[in-house]
C-alpha cells in the first residue's frame, strides 16, 4: 500500500459547540409533547389484537363511563376525515391506513380506538377497557426467503452488460444474506399536540422531519387551506426516517381535538413504535459475484426481496449499491416486494443501501479470501472512476484516499488474510472493512436573512433538526460569509410558517439549506456593500451602516437550488468506509467491538464537532444492525414479541469503544458553494459488513443473517 | 389493611376495581355528603362535577421538594413521578422514552440517588428531595457536567441528554467513574439512539478529572 495519508483525528472537544446545546443540556429544549395549550386533553390509542380480519364490534361502554373520559373514538362513531372520503385511483392495494375509517385490520396493533380523557392516567386506564371482537382471517407475517416470492415493483430485471455473467468467472461465489426487521426507535416517542384555532384553522406541535410536508398532508386530509395549518417542530428527538410522513396517530389526534373541542396530546407508547411508524424492512438477498485471478470483477448479480404491508408498497434500493459501488461491466439486479400483515416499512437511515451494502460488502470480503487479495486492494482494483451506470464523471470522489486513511488508522497491516490467525489474551482478533455510497442530493430551499439594527443576523427557514446539528452548521456558513462571530447569528427553524425548506431526509439538509444560507448571506452582504459604495469593505460594521443610513434593518429572502447543468453533467455521490477490529471470545461467542475507524468522503466539513458526532453515531447504528437489532414476530399471532428496549437490543454505552472519525474533507465544487455533501446515511452504510467481515477474520465463521449473536458463533 | 393508611375504606377499594364506579358515584350518597340538593346533584353530574369529585377522591397528598422548592400536590396514586413532573409541574426536561425503566431518559435524583422516574410512583417520593435537569445549573451557571456535555458534544438530538446528565452526575458521586470501562458499565442504563456514547464517556472523564463539585 502507498504511503498513508496522515490526518489529525478530531477529538470530541474540537470545533464549535452546538448553538442549541445549552437548551439541550438544561432541559429547556421543547419537543413535540412538551407544550401546554389551555384545556389540554390526552389521547391514548388502543390497537387491534389480530393481524388480519375485520372488526365486528367494539365495546366502548366501560371506557366511556370511566372517570375523566371525554370521548372514545372508533370507526363506528368517528366523524369522517374529509380527505379520506375522496375516491382513490383504483390500485391493487388499499392504500395508507385511514384511521377510524373502516373495519379492516391489516396488521396486529393497528389503531382501532382512541380514548380522550382529561388526564393521561385516566385515558390510559380507559383505553384498557376498550374491547373489540373480530372476524379473524388467516394472516401471513412470514418474511421472504427466496426470489420467487413477491412481486417486482419496477417490472423486469435490471441488466448492465451480460446477465448473470459472474457465473462464468474463474473465481466466484453465490450466497444469501438476511437483514431482519430493524426499528428506528428514536428516543423521543412519536408525539403530537393538535389544537384547533377555529373551524378550519389548526396548530400542531408534532414530531416530524418536515414541517411543511406535514402541514400539506394534514391540510389535504382535513380539506382546509395549507396556510391555515401551522406545524411546529422546534426540537425533534431523533427520527432516522420514522418522521418523514404523516402517520395515523397524527390524524387521530387532530380528529380527536376537533371532536372534544380541546387540544389533544397523543404520545405513542414504545410498543407502538414497532408497528405504527415504519421500520427497515426484513430483506432477503442473494449475491452472485465473480472475478478473475487478479481480482477484476467479472459480474455481480444481486437479488433482493423486501417485506412490505398488504395495503401499501414500500420499495427501496438495496440492489443499487451493486450497480454503483464498483467498476463492474456486468451487473444484474432483481428486486421484489412480499406483502405481509405488518405495518408498512419506511425509510430508515441509509434506506436500501445499508441493507444492500451488507450483502455486497460481505460478498466482496468472501471473494477476497478466494482470490487471496487484501479486501482494500480488491476494492482499489475495481475502483470506479466514473459512474458505472451512466459513464458520468463524479462531481468529486476521494474514496481511495478514504481507504488509505482508514487502513492506516486501524492498523490494517496487523490483519492477516487468513481467518482465526490472530489471538490476544484468549480472544480471537479480527479486522474487517466495509464501505458504502449514497446519492449526494441538493433540493430547493428558501432562507430569509435579516440584519438587525444591533448588528445581529437572523436566519429563518422551515427546516427541522432531528439531531445532526443543522442550526450549528448553518450559523457557521453564515458567520464565514458575513464575517460575524457565531454568537451574533440566530437561526430560526422548525416552523412551517417560515420560508420554504424540504424535509430533513436523504442526507440533503446541509447541501440544500446550507446552499440557501450561503446565497442569502452573500446577497445580503452585497446589499450592504452597495450601501457603503466604492466597492464596499471586507468586514462591514453592519450596525453602524444601518444607523448611518437610518435603517431599522436590512433583509433578503433567497431561494436556492442545484442548477440543472451540474445535475446533468455529474454523478453526485458521497462515500464512506468503515474499519473495525473485533474481539471474539472463542467459548462464549461474545463479540466485542475493540476499535472503529470511520472515514467519510462527503466534501468539505462545515461543522467539525457535529460532523464527527454524526459519523460515529451512524457507525454505532451500524454496530446495532450487525450485532443486536432484530424485531421478532411470533407468527402464530402476527405480533412483535420484543417490542421494547429490554428485548429489542440497541447498542448501549458498554457495547461501544472510543470511535474514530476521519474526514477526507475535500470540497465538491459542483454541489454547492461550500463544497459540502451529506453524511447521515453513509455514516451507517457499510458498517454492518465491516463488523461481519471482522468477525469472519477472527473466527472463520461467516454470518450472513444478521444480527451476529453469540449462538451463531459457537 | 394496607389501604387504610391512605384513608380508603374497603368499599372504596372495591369501587376502584369496579369500572362502573362512576355511575355508582353519580347515584351514591357521596354527592349528598357534600350537601348538594338532588337537583343540584343532577346538574353536577351533567356538568361532569361528579368527575371532579371522583378526581378528589382518587387523589392523595404528595409533598416533595423539587429542585430546592417545596411542593404540595394532590396526585393519583397510579401517577408516576415522571408524568407528575412533566404533566402536572411542566418540568419537561425529564423525558419519557419507554415508560418501562428500560431507557433511562427519565432519570432524576431522589435524595441524591439516580432513579428512573417512570418506575417511581409519585407518592413514593413523599417527603423526599427530587432534583431534575432543570435544577442542576445554578442560575445561568451550568453544572460542570452540563458544560462537559456541551464541550464534548455528548448528544445529537438531545432527547436522552437530561437523563444521561443526571445519570452521569450520580455515576461520579457513586464512585463509579474511575475508568472509561467503569463509566461505560455504569452508564449503560441510559440509551442514546443517536450514538453519542464515546462523547458521553469523554465528558464524564473530563468532569471526573477536573474534580467535580458534587
Amino acid at each position: 500500500m502507498e504511503e498513508a495519508i496522515k490526518t489529525a483525528i478530531p477529538s470530541s472537544a474540537d470545533g464549535m459547540s452546538r448553538i442549541d446545546g445549552r437548551a439541550k443540556v438544561t432541559g429547556k429544549a421543547k419537543y413535540a409533547a412538551e407544550y401546554r395549550p389551555d384545556g389540554l386533553a390526552y389521547g391514548v390509542l388502543a390497537g387491534s389484537t389480530i393481524a388480519k380480519g375485520t372488526v365486528t364490534a367494539i365495546d366502548i361502554a366501560r371506557a366511556e363511563k370511566a372517570p375523566g373520559v371525554l370521548a372514545v373514538v372508533t370507526h363506528f362513531n368517528s366523524p369522517k376525515v374529509p380527505g379520506h372520503q375522496k375516491p382513490k385511483k383504483p390500485t391493487k392495494k388499499a392504500g395508507p391506513i385511514l384511521v377510524f375509517n373502516d373495519n379492516v385490520i391489516h396488521y396486529n396493533g393497528q389503531p382501532i380506538a382512541m380514548v380522550i380523557a382529561d388526564t393521561y392516567e385516566r385515558a390510559l386506564y380507559a383505553a384498557s377497557l376498550v374491547k373489540a371482537t373480530y372476524n379473524k382471517q388467516a394472516h401471513d407475517t412470514k418474511p421472504p426467503s427466496d426470489i420467487s416470492m413477491g412481486i417486482a415493483p419496477w417490472g423486469k430485471d435490471s441488466v448492465r452488460g451480460e446477465a448473470d455473467a459472474w457465473k462464468n468467472a474463474p473465481f466466484k461465489l453465490e450466497q444469501e444474506y438476511v437483514i431482519p426487521t430493524e426499528v428506528h426507535n428514536p428516543m423521543e416517542l412519536h408525539a403530537i399536540i393538535a389544537k384547533w384555532d377555529g373551524a378550519d384553522k389548526l396548530t400542531v406541535w408534532d414530531k416530524t422531519q418536515g414541517t411543511q410536508a406535514t402541514r400539506d398532508d394534514i391540510a389535504k386530509a382535513f380539506n382546509i387551506p395549507a396556510a391555515n395549518v401551522q406545524v411546529i417542530a422546534k426540537f425533534v428527538g431523533g427520527a432516522f426516517g420514522s418522521a418523514l410522513q404523516v402517520w395515523p396517530h397524527e390524524i387521530a389526534a387532530i380528529l380527536g381535538a376537533k371532536l372534544v373541542r380541546r387540544p389533544v396530546k397523543l404520545v405513542l407508547h414504545r410498543q407502538d413504535m414497532f408497528t405504527s411508524v415504519g421500520h427497515r424492512p426484513y430483506t432477503w438477498q442473494k449475491v452472485g459475484i465473480g472475478a478473475t485471478a487478479d481480482g477484476k470483477l467479472v459480474g455481480i448479480t444481486h437479488e433482493a426481496v423486501g417485506q412490505t404491508s398488504t395495503y401499501e408498497d414500500f420499495a427501496e434500493g438495496p440492489i443499487n449499491v451493486s450497480k454503483g459501488l464498483y467498476a463492474c461491466p456486468n451487473v444484474t439486479t432483481r428486486y421484489k416486494l412480499l406483502s405481509l400483515n405488518i405495518g408498512t416499512p419506511t425509510w430508515m437511515r441509509g434506506p436500501g443501501e445499508a441493507t444492500g451494502a451488507f450483502a455486497l460488502e460481505s460478498a466482496l470480503d468472501e471473494l477476497s479470501y478466494q482470490v487471496k487479495i487484501d479486501p482494500v486492494q480488491l476494492r482499489l482494483i475495481n475502483y470506479a472512476k466514473v459512474d458505472p451506470e451512466n459513464g458520468k464523471p463524479y462531481s468529486s470522489k476521494y474514496l481511495d484516499e478514504a481507504y488509505k486513511m482508514g487502513a492506516d488508522q486501524i492498523g490494517w497491516e496487523n490483519r492477516r488474510q487468513e481467518a482465526g490467525a490472530v489471538k490476544k489474551d484468549g480472544w480471537l482478533v479480527g479486522y474487517g472493512m466495509g464501505g458504502g455510497m449514497f446519492g449526494a442530493y441538493r433540493d430547493s430551499a428558501t432562507v430569509k436573512a435579516v440584519m438587525r439594527a444591533d448588528g445581529t443576523l437572523l436566519l429563518q427557514t422551515a427546516v427541522t433538526d432531528i439531531g445532526p446539528g443543522t442550526g450549528t452548521a448553518m450559523v457557521l456558513i453564515a458567520a464565514d460569509i458575513m464575517g460575524l462571530p457565531a454568537d451574533k447569528i440566530k437561526f430560526e427553524m422548525g416552523d412551517s410558517s417560515l420560508p420554504n425548506a424540504p424535509m430533513q431526509g436523504g442526507s440533503a439538509t446541509t447541501a440544500t439549506v446550507g446552499g440557501a444560507v450561503y446565497d442569502a448571506c452573500t446577497e445580503l452582504k452585497q446589499k450592504f456593500q452597495k450601501l457603503i459604495g466604492n466597492g464596499g469593505t471586507d468586514n462591514p460594521d453592519y450596525a453602524k451602516i444601518l444607523s448611518d443610513k437610518n435603517l431599522a434593518g436590512l433583509d433578503v429572502t433567497t431561494q436556492s437550488s442545484l442548477g440543472a447543468d451540474a445535475q446533468n453533467k455529474y454523478s453526485m455521490q458521497a462515500w464512506s468506509v468503515h474499519f473495525t477490529r473485533v474481539l471474539v471470545h472463542p467459548a462464549t461467542g461474545v463479540v466485542k467491538i475493540d476499535k472503529v475507524v470511520s472515514v467519510a468522503d462527503s466534501g468539505k466539513v462545515i461543522s467539525q464537532k457535529t460532523a464527527r458526532s454524526q459519523l460515529i453515531g451512524g457507525a454505532i447504528g451500524g454496530i446495532g444492525m450487525a450485532l443486536m437489532e432484530d424485531a421478532i414476530i411470533d407468527h402464530r399471532y402476527g405480533r412483535y414479541v420484543n417490542n421494547n428496549f429490554a428485548d429489542y437490543h440497541v447498542p448501549v454505552n458498554a457495547d461501544i469503544p472510543q470511535m474514530e472519525a476521519l474526514f477526507v474533507n475535500k470540497p465538491d465544487s459542483h454541489i454547492n458553494a461550500m463544497g459540502a455533501k451529506g453524511m447521515a446515511e453513509i455514516s451507517l452504510i457499510g458498517m454492518a459488513a465491516a463488523v461481519a467481515n471482522a468477525v469472519f477474520n477472527a473466527t472463520g465463521k461467516r454470518v450472513r443473517d444478521l444480527p451476529i449473536t453469540p449462538d451463531k458463533l459457537i | 389493611m394496607e389501604n387504610e393508611k391512605f384513608g380508603m375504606d374497603a368499599r372504596q377499594q372495591t369501587d376502584l376495581k369496579d369500572p362502573s364506579r362512576r355511575s355508582f358515584i353519580k347515584q351514591s350518597s357521596l354527592l349528598t355528603a357534600v350537601a348538594l340538593t338532588p337537583a343540584t346533584a343532577l346538574k353536577a353530574a351533567e356538568d361532569h362535577l361528579d368527575e371532579q369529585i371522583a378526581g378528589v377522591l382518587e387523589k392523595l397528598p404528595l409533598r416533595m421538594e423539587v429542585n430546592g422548592e417545596m411542593h404540595n400536590l394532590s396526585v393519583e396514586p397510579r401517577a408516576t413521578l415522571l408524568d407528575i413532573l412533566r404533566e402536572e409541574m411542566d418540568l419537561t426536561g425529564t423525558k419519557k422514552g419507554c415508560d418501562h425503566g428500560q431507557c433511562g431518559a427519565c432519570t432524576v435524583h431522589v435524595d441524591g440517588q439516580r432513579v428512573n422516574s417512570c418506575l417511581t410512583l409519585g407518592i413514593m417520593v413523599n417527603g423526599k428531595k427530587v432534583t431534575t435537569i432543570e435544577g442542576l445549573a445554578k442560575g445561568d451557571v451550568l453544572h460542570p457536567m452540563q458544560e462537559a456535555f456541551l464541550k464534548h458534544d455528548g448528544f445529537q438530538c438531545g432527547y436522552c441528554t437530561p437523563g444521561q446528565i443526571m445519570s452521569a452526575v450520580a455515576c461520579i458521586n457513586e464512585g463509579h467513574a474511575n475508568s472509561e470501562g467503569e463509566i461505560r458499565e455504569y452508564m449503560s442504563g441510559n440509551i442514546c439512539r443517536c450514538g453519542a456514547y464515546p462523547n458521553i464517556v469523554n465528558a464524564i472523564m473530563d468532569v471526573k478529572n477536573g474534580g467535580m463539585e458534587a
